[in-house]
């Protein structure tokens, strides 16, 4: 069956790359070589294809104090216009509707960007709340979304804006953005180095991709883009957590906001499961042979008890396989791996793996 | 496209197999299989010494995306794995037909007789993949 394509489908087949489906969209994984793509976006600048995620615009006064009830983390941290938010959003019984970016942009205007396989179901979670609350709701499938990644990312990326964005895009901080025209910068990633995701309107898309690899950045396909927020530490909506699972046992707790009045959907089964205690966490495992972690290998640890790999991959960067693991909370130290029927050692290391480029855990 | 060797022998299952002057085969993964799996980041080859029937798991090539097996298009004595990709598990990606072999095999019957397919048959149906 054919998958929705992006305004860069083109581009991706004409450069070689091989397609696969993702979320309903046909997405390059890679176009060569997918450890030389990770590589790139560590040491130099690489660009991705993310115009399957969907932005949302909910604009109206009740924006804030819907957002204040739909996500776990608190809205109300976002108090400068441009700031942005990473949050989950839940089921009254603490489950994971989906990870989402959400930007100020004034009182009357905020952006969430979503997942793709999830936006279906989001926006008609999201609509349900925001009618009776007065709240415009908006998705943008009029635009494209590259991200720019790397240390050499915004050096190589800037002077291809236009001058008016320039300037305001070198100015951003970090998890900061600007609308700009048409056009909305943001100095955020997937990847644990610096650089932009930059979403245009869709037809000038594939000249502003051309532009950048011109200038050096080079395209990065799901494959490089996984193994890269892997090592970055970072979740994918899906494989590490869903509807199943809290974001207390997700890794997730540092965003979740639980102290204070604010009320959100969620937060009672959440305050809950904080006072009995989480019976598993999510955790970051190095492998300490040879072999690869893949999703859904069994892990052993000990008189813990058991749990599972949620995600695994072979790290360029450590040269090694890592991973992430839901296990009992218990669950300390050295654990095993089932890996093709071999026990393959492990150790429990705290996230990140890389961060800036830096290997950050002991090998 | 990929690259089919028209001297080469190929198996359903993305093996290549290469007769030598000295009667012994040397067998790999096609240039296909390579780049299906992505970049390989482990392989593990059979030691020297082991014997094989035809089709027996006699490798593990594991990528970045996924780890398969190699089967062995004939039955045999094995007379080297490719130390090399122990630690350049690489070359297979980058010369898959030369210093990306996987093993040499000192086969136990007529290796003309296997079940093979030629150059042609191989590259019209990794073409219809």
């Amino acid at each position: 069956m054919m998958g929705q394509r992006t305004p860069l489908y083109d581009l991706h087949v004409a450069a070689g790359a091989r397609l696969v489906d993702f979320g309903g969209w046909d997405l390059p994984v890679n176009y060569g070589s997918q450890i030389e793509e990770h590589r790139a976006v560590r040491c130099d600048a690489g660009m991705f294809d993310v115009s399957h995620m969907c932005a949302l615009d909910l604009r109206g006064t009740g924006t804030r104090a819907l957002l204040a009830q739909l996500l776990a983390n608190d809205i109300g941290r976002l108090t400068v216009p441009g700031k942005a938010l990473y949050s989950c959003m839940l089921r009254a019984d603490g489950g994971v509707i989906d990870d989402l970016i959400a930007y100020f942009l004034d009182e009357q205007w905020f952006r969430l960007v979503v997942n793709a396989g999830t936006a279906a179901k989001d926006l008609e979670w999201i609509r349900e709340r925001a009618r009776p609350a007065g709240v415009s709701l908006t998705p943008r499938r009029d635009l494209a979304m590259i991200a720019v990644q790397g240390p050499q990312a915004q050096a190589k990326a800037l002077p291809l804006l236009r001058p008016a964005c320039q300037a305001r895009a070198a100015g951003l901080g970090p998890f900061f953005a600007t609308p700009c025209g048409e056009w909305f910068v943001a100095r955020t990633g997937y990847t644990g180095e610096d650089g932009y995701e930059i979403m245009l309107p869709s037809g000038g898309a594939p000249a502003f991709w051309n532009a950048l690899q011109a200038a050096g950045v080079r395209p990065c396909g799901l494959g490089a883009r996984d193994t890269l927020r892997l090592e970055a530490g970072m979740n994918l909506y899906g494989s590490d957590m869903d509807e199943r699972v809290s974001p207390l046992e997700s890794g997730l707790a540092w965003t979740v906001a639980l102290d204070g009045d604010r009320d959100f959907i969620g937060k009672e089964a959440l305050v809950a499961e904080r006072s009995r205690g989480s019976a598993r966490k999510l955790v970051g495992l190095l492998l300490l042979e040879r072999g690869v972690l893949r999703s859904h290998q069994q892990v052993v640890a000990g008189d813990a008890g058991s749990g599972e790999v949620t995600s695994g991959t072979y790290s360029p960067t450590l040269e090694r396989s890592i991973g992430f693991a839901r296990v009992p909370a218990a669950a300390a130290g050295t654990v095993q791996v089932d890996i093709r029927g071999r026990l393959v050692p492990a150790r429990i290391v705290k996230l990140p793996f890389v961060r800036n480029g830096r290997i950050l855990v002991e090998l | 496209m990929s690259k089919v060797p028209a001297e080469l022998r190929y198996t359903k299952s993305h093996e290549w197999l290469r007769a030598l002057p000295d009667g012994s085969v040397e067998i790999g993964i096609t240039d296909h299989a390579q780049a299906a799996l992505g970049d390989l980041v482990f392989v593990e080859v059979p030691a020297a010494g082991r014997t094989l029937a035809t089709g027996d798991a006699c490798a593990v090539v594991e990528s970045v995306k996924a780890a398969s097996d190699v089967y062995s298009p004939l039955g045999g004595e094995v007379l080297a794995g490719n130390e090399a990709l122990a630690t350049q598990p690489e070359l297979v990606n980058q010369d898959p037909y030369g210093k990306g072999w996987i093993l040499r095999l000192k086969p136990s019957g007529n290796a003309a007789s296997a079940d093979l397919q030629d150059a042609t048959a191989y590259a019209a149906e990794v073409a219809g993949d």
